[in-house]
């Protein structure tokens, strides 16, 4: 029991209170307006428009597999036309942020911790602290402003391109009748589903961003230390999202119920 | 001033410097020796607050730099200048806008500003045109001049060097060392120097330390440690290595 102790909850927790001390410090940067804004608008395309392809394959095919399988099952009891109502509710406040997240983890999050662990073996980082700038302000202020700013749009883009591919499967090769479909979509898709969505994702880049420059920043020496981080950013920004989605599912869930 | 008190520092269970002591005096110019693996660029790092002693003080001015943390640290560092082993260069960036990266970041100044004293600092290390370059499209000698040129641009009070000379061929080690001297000369700076290169430490250090044993073993002008009997320091100027700990 204490070997399990020692070996994984101690650093895991050591873990978490050093990723909330850096949040902590980006968020008294934020505070202070210590930003670099022309960081913050590089990091927003990087993270934003670069992530165009990944973003808009994962959520036209995940929106026209939804609506295939939705539509079989619903076919079988005479529900047709609510395929579109179950793909526009799942993609907005489940499967948008989530997957959109999770894509984002794997491209950004990924390149975020290569990038500063390769600063931190070869030594800049400790050049950029010696230029009397923070590390955080420079390099993770930037990363997570564009990270939070960034997931809204890309999970944005993904649900509307997924409805788009789902309602394009059920009329076009399935025979779902359009114009009931659009109106049972519109009729039970809330409004507060898209921003229960959008909140997820707002949080989501946050996870991603301060994941990868916490493990880039703290990585081991050399190419392993950069490869061990790289591959951690986006196990844990991936477990992370996933298990936040309960929660936040839950307790969002009951705060719509309570309004 | 620098002065160094009794410092500690261990890695895990591995000391790595266990009660060094020294004071650099206003202008002076100091070079650190010792073998591979002595502990030196760990003692620089301490200098300037990247690393944090198990114990001890570092006086910067008389200012203890210890308890301060990362924030605070900030107004002490930028009377320092820092030349890395490997010049550290951020590699997203042009050789111009590394050079002036202090400036565009500490600095309120006008953008024309900049760039003539980019083009100064350039000069001054013989890299003149080379603003538009990449890192990765320059030698390990033009790194190490451009690391040196971001490092004085703001004419800092306290120049650190950490192995400036290793790597390169003579020729370059040659003309880093007469950088360095005419930094030294032409900016009035108290330079650090860490090295094991003897011909470097006998040109531009005005006191020669050498770290062995985990503490400063001998400290003297270089005359003084050139010509010093103690056999340690005579093994390490001479070249010498212990037959005992050569294992195969």
């Amino acid at each position: 029991m204490n070997f399990l102790a020692n070996k994984w909850v101690a650093p895991w927790l050591e873990g978490l209170g050093r990723i909330a001390l850096l949040a902590r410090e980006a968020l008294g940067s934020l505070v202070l307006l210590r930003v670099p804004w022309r960081s913050v608008v590089y990091q927003v395309y990087y993270i934003g428009v670069k992530s165009q392809s990944v973003v808009l394959i994962t959520g036209a095919f995940t929106g026209m597999v939804l609506g295939a399988q939705t539509y079989f099952q619903f076919h079988k009891v005479k529900m047709d036309t609510a395929t579109l109502a179950v793909v526009s509710v799942s993609m907005c406040s489940e499967l948008g942020p989530v997957l959109t997240a999770l894509m984002v983890a794997g491209r950004v999050g990924a390149s975020i911790a290569a990038e500063l662990g390769t600063m931190r073996v070869t030594e800049q980082i400790d050049a950029l602290r010696t230029l009397a700038t923070h590390p955080v302000d420079y390099l993770v202020v930037p990363r997570l402003v564009a990270a939070h700013l960034a997931l809204p749009l890309l999970t944005a883009e993904a649900i509307c391109i997924g409805i788009g591919a789902s309602y394009w499967v059920g009329v076009h090769l399935l025979g779902i009748d359009p114009t009931y479909s659009w109106y049972n979509a519109i009729r039970y898709t809330d409004a507060f589903d898209v921003l229960i969505g959008m909140t997820k994702a707002f949080i989501y880049g946050g996870i991603v961003a301060l994941i990868g420059c916490y493990k880039g920043m703290t990585c081991g020496e050399g190419a392993e230390g950069v490869g061990r981080a790289t591959t951690e950013s986006v196990v844990y920004s991936s477990i992370t999202i996933l298990i936040a989605n309960f929660f936040l599912t839950l307790s969002l869930g009951s705060i719509v119920h309570l309004l | 001033m620098i002065e160094v008190r009794d410092l500690k520092k261990k890695f895990g269970a591995q000391p790595i410097l266990d009660g060094v002591t020294f004071r650099i005096e206003t202008g002076e110019s100091a070079v650190i020796i010792g073998r591979s693996g002595g502990g030196k660029s760990v003692l620089l790092k301490h200098l300037i607050g990247l690393l944090k002693p198990d114990s001890g003080e570092v006086l910067v001015d008389n200012q203890s730099i210890v308890s301060m943390n990362e924030r605070e640290l900030l107004p002490v560092r930028r009377k320092f200048g820092m030349l890395f082993q490997g010049a550290a260069l951020f590699d997203s960036l042009t050789v111009a806008e590394n050079v002036a990266f202090a400036l565009r970041h500490n600095h309120r100044m006008a953008e024309g500003e900049i760039r003539r004293r980019v083009a100064t600092a350039l000069e001054m290390v013989d890299l003149p045109g080379t603003e538009n370059k990449k890192p990765s499209e320059l030698s390990g000698g033009m790194r190490k001049r451009v690391g040196l040129a971001r490092a004085i641009i703001y004419e800092p009070q306290f120049m650190l060097y950490d192995e400036p000379t290793t790597g390169l061929d003579p020729v370059v080690s040659d003309s880093i060392d007469q950088l360095i001297l005419r930094v030294r000369d032409r900016l009035k700076v108290t330079t650090v120097v860490v090295t094991h290169d003897m011909r470097s430490a006998r040109r531009v250090g005005h006191r020669i330390f050498m770290l062995h044993g985990k503490k400063i073993h001998a400290a003297g002008t270089p005359e003084e440690i050139f010509h010093s009997a103690d056999p340690v320091v005579r093994n390490f100027i001479e070249g010498v290595s212990n037959p005992k700990e050569i294992t195969f």
